[in-house]
């Protein structure tokens, strides 16, 4: 059965989750990426679309705007360790339960994650048509002058995914466990290829 | 012709080009991008894999760009020293780029440095971004298109080793780029390794090592061994698509080198994610033009 969060999201849903679990989302989401993190965490401006129990999507779309209104072409999720450094604080200032993003993050967003009641969650990188697809209709639009990429989008989405929780409110990181695990690997996979290139040095 | 009737067909061209270029994937790639597929066992994987091939049929079907990010241009060309139009090539392709942002529709992605403007139709101070090769012979004009998106430019890096390093020093940076860093550049990817003497020639060469087309090795015995071997070892890593467990984490490792100063070693690595969004068009000196990258398409 698909598992589906509906927002507003509440920290029970959260807590019912754990990394690697595929959820999909009903409901409303937000775009915000690197300027909208700056603006709300370096330049403590308030975020205009109240995202307290909401969820905000690391993405930047392709949006076809006229005067009839705005029609989405494509959207998906952009690197979200980006955001990195200002996630956690973002997270506390706006009381945002679900980020949705690519790839994993960092033991700052973790902790965060944990302490407010909030997870993180990658959606498929470059599947943005089938994304949009998932997209009812665009609600709203704040902070234009960002860019297209940067601004907010409200965005209205049904069953909106595959999503991955990579991370949880009980202090699981998908993506750092991965990175141990692949890390781990390395040696030896690189052992034969390091001795084929020995005397790569020698005189043909 | 004149050079700007000429300019005139090679701006329309382009533009049609790029609005095709950047909705599918060109055969070598989609074809590659199947058997990777087939390579992967786990419910995860299959999950993702289908959500990728989901994708690309319906961009194709709905006219729209694979991916929402269809990043900043760049054309690697290769003009014949006698094509005759070589002086309305830059300012065509600039237009083509500002046309096909309205048209394809493209994302607004080209942002000025200092201004710190977007400037809303993706060309900008040296952007569509241009390399030239001018062939000593022939008058064709061969233009690469590829669409350089952020999360697969963000990986990218060059370092300088000393001979004593040896090639085990490219192995371990390799293997350092892709483990590291590449997980969120959207596997399967396109290595591309460059080998050359200082940093910047290291980097051009690794870009021009993922734009080579599939199928195509380096032209040294040893160099297409460290493709393979390269290839085989960091699919060995357990790193599948979107960067979660699997099988492969690249498609396929290039190597492109130069001869090198003899007291410098210098390694580029440049990633391409599953979107591998590179179109090869040819146009001759009449302005006749073909491309093969998509068989049975019309612009
Ligand atoms: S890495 Fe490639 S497929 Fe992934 S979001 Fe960026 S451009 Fe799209």
């Amino acid at each position: 059965m698909k598992k589906v969060l509906t927002t507003p999201v509440r920290a029970e849903d959260i807590e019912a989750l754990h990394i690697g679990d595929i959820v999909y989302l009903t409901g409303t989401l937000v775009t915000g990426r690197d300027d909208v993190h700056r603006r709300v965490v370096s330049e403590g401006m308030a975020s205009p679309y109240d995202l307290h129990d909401g969820v905000i999507f690391h993405a930047g779309p392709i949006v076809r705007e006229s005067a009839g209104g705005n029609e989405l072409i494509s959207v998906g999720p952009t690197s979200s360790v980006r955001m990195e450094s200002l996630e956690a604080a973002f997270i506390e200032k706006t009381g945002v339960r679900v980020i949705i993003g690519k790839g994993g993050m960092g033991p700052a967003t973790a902790a965060a994650c944990q302490k407010f009641k909030a997870i993180h969650c990658v959606a498929m990188g470059g599947c943005a048509v089938s994304a949009a697809c998932q997209v009812e209709a665009i609600e709203d639009c704040f902070w234009r002058e960002l860019g297209m990429p940067e601004c907010e989008w409200v965005m209205r989405v049904k069953e909106f995914g595959p999503l991955v929780v990579s991370i949880d409110a009980h202090g699981g990181n998908l993506y750092a466990e991965n990175k141990a695990k692949y890390a781990a690997r390395k040696d030896a996979c690189e052992a034969p290829i390091l001795e084929s290139v020995k005397d790569y040095m020698v005189v043909e | 012709m004149t050079n700007k009737e000429a300019g005139a067909v090679l701006t329309d061209v382009m533009e049609r080009f790029l609005c095709v270029a950047c909705k599918r994937l060109p055969d070598d790639v989609y074809e590659k991008l199947r058997q990777c597929r087939a390579a992967e066992t786990s419910e995860l994987q299959r999950v993702i894999y289908d959500s990728y091939f989901d994708n690309l049929r319906r961009a194709w079907e709905m006219g729209r760009p694979c991916c929402q990010d269809t990043g900043l241009l760049h054309f690697y060309i290769r003009c014949g020293a006698d094509f005759p139009y070589m002086g309305a090539v830059e300012p065509a392709l600039r237009l083509a780029v500002a046309r096909a942002t309205a048209s394809a529709p493209l994302r607004e992605n080209t942002v000025d440095y200092f201004t710190e403007r977007n400037t809303g139709d993706n060309t900008g101070e040296r952007m569509p971004w241009l390399h030239w090769d001018i062939l000593p012979e022939g008058s064709d004009l061969e233009i690469c298109a590829y669409f350089a998106g952020a999360g697969c430019c963000l990986p990218g890096r060059a370092q300088v080793f000393k001979p004593a390093d040896g090639y085990g020093a490219i192995v371990k940076y390799v293997f350092d780029a892709v483990a590291d860093l590449a997980l969120n550049a959207c596997p399967p990817l396109i290595v591309g390794v460059g080998l050359g003497h200082n940093v910047e020639n290291a980097a051009v060469l690794s870009k021009m090592a993922y734009l080579r087309p599939l199928g195509t090795s380096h032209p040294h015995p040893k160099g297409a061994k460290l493709e393979r071997d390269l290839l085989a070892g960091l699919n060995g890593l357990g790193i599948g698509a979107q960067g979660l467990p699997g099988e492969r984490v690249a498609m396929e490792v290039h190597v492109e080198s130069s001869a090198r100063h003899t007291a410098t070693i210098a390694v580029g690595v440049n990633v391409s994610c599953y979107t591998h969004r590179r179109g090869f068009i040819t146009f001759h000196e009449d302005m006749s033009w073909e491309q093969d990258s998509y068989k049975g398409v019309s612009l």
